[in-house]
């Protein structure tokens, strides 16, 4: 078990900048997970972490120990791909005892320890097919078989689910949450999924153009998002975002698409230019109600437990509603108003970070839309 | 038929059978040209069979029957310098594919996977050395070789050959080693594998279609080769296959021993015959899958 630190750590491949000076502490033992949209750069930095790809300046740390230079197979690490990378010529007991042999480990040892962690992943009945055999969560166990069997200090974990269908997924994830409690090793899982992300990770690192967004736990992250990448990022349908009128806002007042939302006591100069509001905070109502968001009624999706509406603030702008229950009857072009509670309301700078306002928000009476 | 129908399809269309005819014709038209092509690449083959089992008058008669006559062999495998040279061509050809595999496959590693910055160089100059025309690199080639001390020697041959194997040999194992998922190699990587424990543990094993593939070729152009045959040798006994064919004689001089040309043809044939035979076994796809998402 192991920490691992990576210090102004960057990449560049030829004139890219894929990571650009990343700190980052991995507690010992800890589930940290990557997230990020596709060509963020987070498969890099795991690779960088493993020693696959050579760090083009920084640092990085394992265990406390400097390893930039050190090759991956010394590392002490284990890496679950996401194609699996299960060698085809091998059968299952050669695949997870491969890194043994290559250790020289006696034959005793070696069949003990493959015993081990079959009966542990339950594959012990697998041992002697070929991949091309398995289905595809058999190979993901065979896959992950192969990372344990060596005792790693720090498991790494690129897209490992990506590969299989919804179902297989959750059961996999739930079988991954389970394997850190029983290991305890430290792990760093990459992901594109944000449940993924929200379930598994102890903390979370939201990564945008190989530059850490945020760092945090899942639910700080999805309360207190550091900008407007990471509020976006996170929820699903994403949060709604409007731009504010700055000229026609006064403190107190902000004008923008939809009508007036009103937020008193906006703490610190900072000027807001964009407010936004999750689907989940917003509420349909009728287009008379005071302080409510105005817009027209696009479409509607019944998911069966939930219900997600598109209501049209202006020509370019449709914000989602999402609530559970019944779908209300509202017909295509029909004005609806958007109900919403202050502190839900986030408020985002003209550099995209998020400023804090007292979720005292006072709704100022009688405001016409 | 009722017009009234026809509204909804605009493009005018023959009837089902019309086009169950054409189906027919263009199958029919197919194996007629693969026939005509088939005749044209065995018919030689073939008459070069049937004048082999023939001798003296029969010669020239035309018939396409093979007349069962093995004198032709029977003289042939009694004599020593043809014997000797096939031994030789044997020994030359295995030798120089080995050799060439070997290079190869550990140049194809460098240039398909290293991440060397003159490997595009190398690979296109490695291209170009296989365009240039045999008769260009003789004479250089000879000095090379006198200057080696190999000439008249069998050796000589393996080491010219390679010229020749190398390059195609390179190409292929480079190309398919670029095939193969990076993350294979990385997993073995991570195992603890040095660079040529996950060349000969993990790649290697995988490569089996191509090794066999480059190997067949290359053993067929040394098998095959003349020209540096002819040059880099002197003496009979040190003289490849293609070589001692060219020279084979009658009893006497005024004898043109055509029957025996054509039984040694025939002979020189069959072992690479039977290679592809082997190998075509081996060169089935497929044994990646299950590695990568299946």
């Amino acid at each position: 078990m192991a920490s691992v630190t990576l210090k102004n750590v960057s990449k560049a491949f030829g004139a890219y900048d894929v990571i650009r000076s990343i700190n980052l502490e991995i507690e010992d033992g800890e589930f940290m997970v990557f997230v990020g949209p596709s060509g963020c750069g987070k498969s890099t930095l795991l690779r960088l972490i493993a020693g696959l790809v050579p760090v083009s300046e920084g640092d990085v740390f394992i265990g406390g120990e400097q390893v930039t230079d050190v090759p991956a197979s010394k590392r002490g690490l284990a890496f679950v791909f996401q194609s699996y990378a299960l060698y085809p010529h091998m059968n299952v007991s050669r695949n997870i005892s491969f890194a043994l042999e290559t250790a020289r480990l006696g034959k005793d040892e070696i069949r003990r320890r493959v015993t081990k962690v079959a009966e542990m992943l339950k594959i012990s009945h697998l041992l002697d097919r070929r991949p091309r055999q398995l289905s595809g969560g058999q190979r993901q166990r065979v896959a992950i078989g192969r990372a344990l069997v060596g005792e790693p200090e720090v498991f790494l974990f690129d897209e490992p689910l990506s590969n299989l269908d919804a179902d297989l997924r959750m059961e996999m994830r739930f079988e991954i949450v389970k394997l850190h409690g029983d290991v305890k090793t430290t792990m760093i899982y990459v992901t594109h999924d944000q449940t993924e992300a929200m379930t598994l990770a102890d903390r979370i690192v939201i990564l945008n153009q190989g530059r850490i967004e945020q760092v945090g736990r899942p639910r700080e992250l999805y309360d207190r998002p550091a900008n407007r990448f990471v509020a976006g990022f996170l929820g699903s349908p994403r949060m709604n975002f409007a731009p504010l009128d700055r000229a026609a806002s006064s403190a107190g007042v902000l004008r923008g698409v939809g009508g007036f939302y009103h937020a008193a006591e906006l703490a610190g100069a900072e000027n807001p230019t964009e407010i936004g509001l999750r689907p989940e905070a917003l509420k349909l109502v009728s287009a008379e109600t005071k302080g409510a968001i105005c817009g027209t009624f696009e479409r509607m999706e019944d998911l069966g437990y939930e219900y997600v509406c598109y209501v049209r603030l202006s020509e370019t702008l449709v914000w989602t509603v999402r609530s559970t229950g019944r779908p209300p009857a509202f017909t295509e072009g029909q004005p609806v108003g958007l109900g919403w509670q202050p502190e839900s309301l986030y408020l985002f700078g003209e550099d995209g970070r998020r400023i804090d306002h007292d979720s005292a928000v006072q709704l100022a009476s009688g405001a016409s839309l | 038929m009722k017009m009234a129908m026809t509204t909804t399809v605009p493009a005018k269309r023959y009837s089902n059978s019309t086009y169950r005819t054409i189906k027919r014709m263009k199958a029919l038209g197919l194996y007629a040209g693969v026939a005509a092509v088939l005749v044209y690449m065995l018919f030689p083959y073939y008459w070069a069979i049937v004048s082999s089992t023939k001798s003296g008058q029969a010669l020239y008669q035309f018939s396409l029957v093979p007349s069962l006559d093995f004198s032709n062999y029977w003289q042939l495998f009694h004599n020593p310098v043809f014997m000797g040279a096939l031994v030789n061509s044997g020994l030359v050809a295995f030798a120089s594919t080995m050799i060439s595999l070997v290079i190869g496959i550990l140049a194809a590693y460098a240039l398909g996977r290293l991440q060397l910055s003159p490997g595009r160089i190398i690979l296109i100059a490695v291209l170009m050395i296989s365009i240039f025309p045999q008769v260009v690199v003789l004479s250089g080639m000879f000095e090379v070789i006198g200057w080696l001390g190999l000439y008249n020697r069998p050796s000589a041959l393996i080491v010219s050959y390679l010229i020749l194997t190398l390059p195609f040999t390179t190409w292929i194992l480079t190309s398919f080693i670029r095939d193969l998922p990076t993350e294979l190699e990385e997993a073995a990587l991570i195992d603890g594998c040095s660079r040529l424990r996950v060349l000969t543990h993990v790649l290697l094993p995988l490569m089996g279609p191509a090794i066999a593939s480059a190997g067949l070729l290359s053993f067929i152009l040394a098998w095959n080769e003349f020209l540096f045959a002819l040059t880099f040798i002197l003496t009979d006994e040190n003289r490849t296959v293609p070589v001692a064919i060219g020279l084979l004689t009658g009893s006497s001089r005024y004898e043109y021993p055509f029957g025996q040309i054509m039984a040694a043809s025939v002979t020189v044939t069959l072992p690479l015959l039977v290679l592809v035979l082997i190998f075509q076994r081996k060169i089935v796809a497929g044994l990646t899958s299950g590695a990568v998402k299946g």
